[in-house]
């Protein structure tokens, strides 16, 4: 789960991380009463504006403007960019409505750096990430100067050590008596909201030293692990569903696993490897006519009747899809059980478009009897192979 | 001849009061497993009953173990509680510890992991988020259809579960039977790895050729290569899922996502082949290119 920059650095304050001051706005007005408070707070006329969407490269995109005269111009950025379509190279090519601001202090810079916090899948350690390149995407200096990342891996059963602080301090050229300590307490704090709030990303960047030599995260991003949802029943207020595509929030409501993606054929699959599996096959026998999956759809091992059947409504309601492949290896789930929810959400909406199903596994034998008494037009297919070549097919008849 | 489990594991249950818990071990028994114990912290004294006979439920893993001889656990013990009972497992001294629980916290598994490392091998993890392990006509260990799996000298591992049965049910379906199939689950951080399971097939004896089905995602398949070129004598045909994933997208499991760049069923697929395993161009040929290879 993503969360905006503003709740990340709410998060980081009760941690104790240092952050400029700033507050959040969902109009002109509250804008600018955000940034007069701040004016006065702060004795500076500088403010920041910040568009708050889940997507990062927000500056390049003309979402961050910096007012130097306070309040007044403050608002007029804050017309600019609330309401717009903000497009990012996280964004594509829609671009994302900027619904929220973030107006901020502004700083006296000396330097940016960057420091992120990721778990290390190979290492299976928390890894923190160092460099003095602040400002760039980490992927860009990985890729064209790795010599400049540092990285230590913290130890669960010791937690970050002292030692490991002053690695990174001194790599980065904050081993002054004044930045060092700074440095370490930040990196202590950061490493408990890490572990304590469930965190499977956290990055600063850039992460500023001021002219009075104090240490800022001046951006912060902050991913949440999914898993950990059940402990955190405060990240229900974080949720920001105007980021989220709607169907893949309807998914998840009813316990579905839903990607939404460009083509053309509907999947309904039991399974996450056997889904993305089954879009994989559709391109490759489809990829030359124009022909590819609409969607990743993982009903899961333990879906009832009604989840099946609110799955496959999903697919018959999406305009883009064109024909529908149901794919069901049944282990844990009975093929009867899928029959039943394809038969209800059929009969309820009708079905338009060609549909293709291969059952297999526990109670197939029930499962194509379901079906083939439906009186439904439904395409049997005899192994993964066949099912996908038959909905190609389909896609490409009823195109003509 | 088999890997890691066969007809004298003795196997106990942890959650074998909860729903999933108690369907599987049912499951489990009338395939032919050995189940000398279940266990449900607070439900000790209990007997769980199976198929004709009764099971003694225990308060505690180390009571299971010394009353029972348990040398195998199952852990169907939802997310809050999972990492946990893994803990327990292993310090109860089993040496193999299968968790089938989806949708445990990554930070949780790093405090296992990492106490896993101490045990130095004393102790092999299976999972989470797994299908589980089962040696066809011995013993089935998880939540697989065992009516797929037919004995035989093919090992499968995989991070897929579904995938997994098309795989043996591709298998069988062709007269193929299987050594062992294993699970390794599809989370980012968990136990057994492909290498781990690739170094005990190559040393069975009754394992005359494997199935490896990768997926998106970290880069177990890239160090599963690795091994291959340097250590594997035996042939390998394999498969990645997700080739047409978007990247930045988790899909369905935890550690099935395109991350920064890396993690691409592209990548994977270069380095398996370079490495001399033969990949298989759609998730319908699986079978049929191990079977291309063992001729």
């Amino acid at each position: 789960m993503k969360i905006h920059e503003y709740q990340a650095k709410q998060i980081f304050a009760r941690y104790g991380l240092p952050i400029p001051r700033g507050y959040a706005a969902s109009s002109v007005e509250e804008a600018e009463a955000a940034a007069k408070k701040l004016t006065q707070e702060t004795g500076s006329p500088i403010v920041v504006v910040k568009a708050q969407i889940h997507a990062g490269g927000r500056g390049k995109g003309g979402g961050v403007k910096v007012a130097k005269s306070g309040a007044a111009e403050a608002r007029e950025l804050a017309q600019r960019i609330l309401g717009m379509q903000l497009v990012t190279h996280q964004t594509g090519p829609e671009g994302q409505k900027v619904r929220r601001l973030y107006v901020e202090q502004g700083l006296d810079i000396a330097r940016e750096l960057y420091l992120g916090v990721v778990i290390d899948r190979d290492r299976r350690r928390v890894a923190f990430m160092a460099s003095t390149e602040g400002g760039v995407e980490i992927e860009k200096v990985a890729a064209e100067a790795p010599e400049k990342i540092h990285t230590i891996h913290v130890d669960p059963a010791i937690g970050l050590a002292a030692y490991e602080a002053r690695q990174l301090a001194f790599a980065l050229g904050l081993g002054s008596k004044e930045t060092l300590p700074k440095f370490a307490k930040l990196m202590s704090a950061l490493y408990e909201v890490v572990v304590r709030e469930d965190c499977s990303l956290c990055e600063i960047n850039p992460l500023v030293v001021t002219k009075q030599n104090d240490i800022v995260a001046l951006d912060a991003k902050i991913n949440l692990d999914d898993n950990a949802e059940f402990r955190h029943p405060e990240w229900r207020e974080l949720e920001d569903k105007d980021e989220e595509d709607p169907v893949e929030l309807e998914a998840k409501a009813a316990g579905l696993n839903y990607v939404s993606l460009d083509g053309n054929v509907g999947c309904l699959v039991n399974g996450a490897g056997l889904a993305m599996a089954t879009m994989d096959i559709i391109k490759h026998f489809g990829a030359g006519h124009g022909v590819a999956p609409a969607n990743f759809l993982d009903v899961g091992g333990g879906a009832n009747q009604e989840q099946v059947t609110k799955a496959f409504t999903m697919i018959l309601k999406s305009p883009k899809v064109r024909a529908i492949f149901v794919n069901i290896f049944g282990g844990i789930m009975k093929c009867d059980v899928i029959a039943n929810g394809v038969v209800a959400a059929a009969r309820q909406l009708g079905l338009k478009v060609p549909l293709v199903v291969r059952l297999e596994g526990t109670n197939v034998e029930l499962g194509r009897k379901i079906l083939s008494e439906s009186g439904l037009a439904i395409q049997a297919a005899a192994s993964m192979a066949d099912g996908a070549q038959k909905v190609v097919a389909a896609v490409r008849g009823g195109g003509k | 001849m088999s890997v890691l489990v066969g007809k004298d594991t003795r196997l106990l249950v942890q959650g074998i009061t909860g729903s999933a818990g108690a369907f599987h071990a049912k499951q489990m028994i009338e395939y032919g497993t050995q189940i000398v114990a279940g266990v449900t912290p607070g439900r000790g004294g209990e007997k769980f009953e199976a198929s004709g006979g009764a099971v003694p439920v225990f308060d505690t893993v180390a009571q299971a173990v010394k009353a029972t001889g348990a040398n195998a656990s199952c852990i169907f013990v939802p997310p809050p509680g999972a990492a946990d009972a893994i803990l327990e497992a292993f310090d109860a001294g089993l040496p193999l510890v299968v968790c089938i629980t989806e949708g445990i916290p990554v930070v949780d598994m790093l405090r296992v992991r990492r106490v896993l490392e101490g045990l130095q091998g004393k102790t092999r993890l299976i999972g989470p988020n797994c299908p589980g392990i089962i040696t066809p006509g011995g013993c089935k260990i998880g939540i697989m259809p065992g009516h797929i799996h037919k004995p035989g000298h093919i090992g499968v591992v995989s991070r897929s579960g579904t995938l997994t049965y098309e795989a043996v049910g591709q298998l069988t379906t062709l007269g193929i039977g299987q050594s062992t199939c294993i699970g390794i689950g599809g989370d980012p951080v968990g136990g057994m790895d492909f290498v781990d399971v690739l170094e005990l097939f190559q040393a069975d004896p009754n394992t005359h050729g494997v199935i490896l089905i990768g997926e998106i995602g970290g880069g177990a398949e890239e160090r599963a290569a690795l091994f291959l070129r340097e250590k594997m004598k035996k042939p390998v045909a394999a498969f990645i899922a997700g080739t047409t994933a978007p990247p930045g997208k988790r899909m369905g499991h935890a550690g099935a996502i395109i991350a920064g760049g890396k993690g691409t069923a592209a990548e994977k697929i270069r380095a398996l082949e370079a490495a001399g395993a033969r990949v298989a161009p759609t998730p319908s040929d699986m079978a049929g290119t191990l079977a291309s290879m063992m001729k």
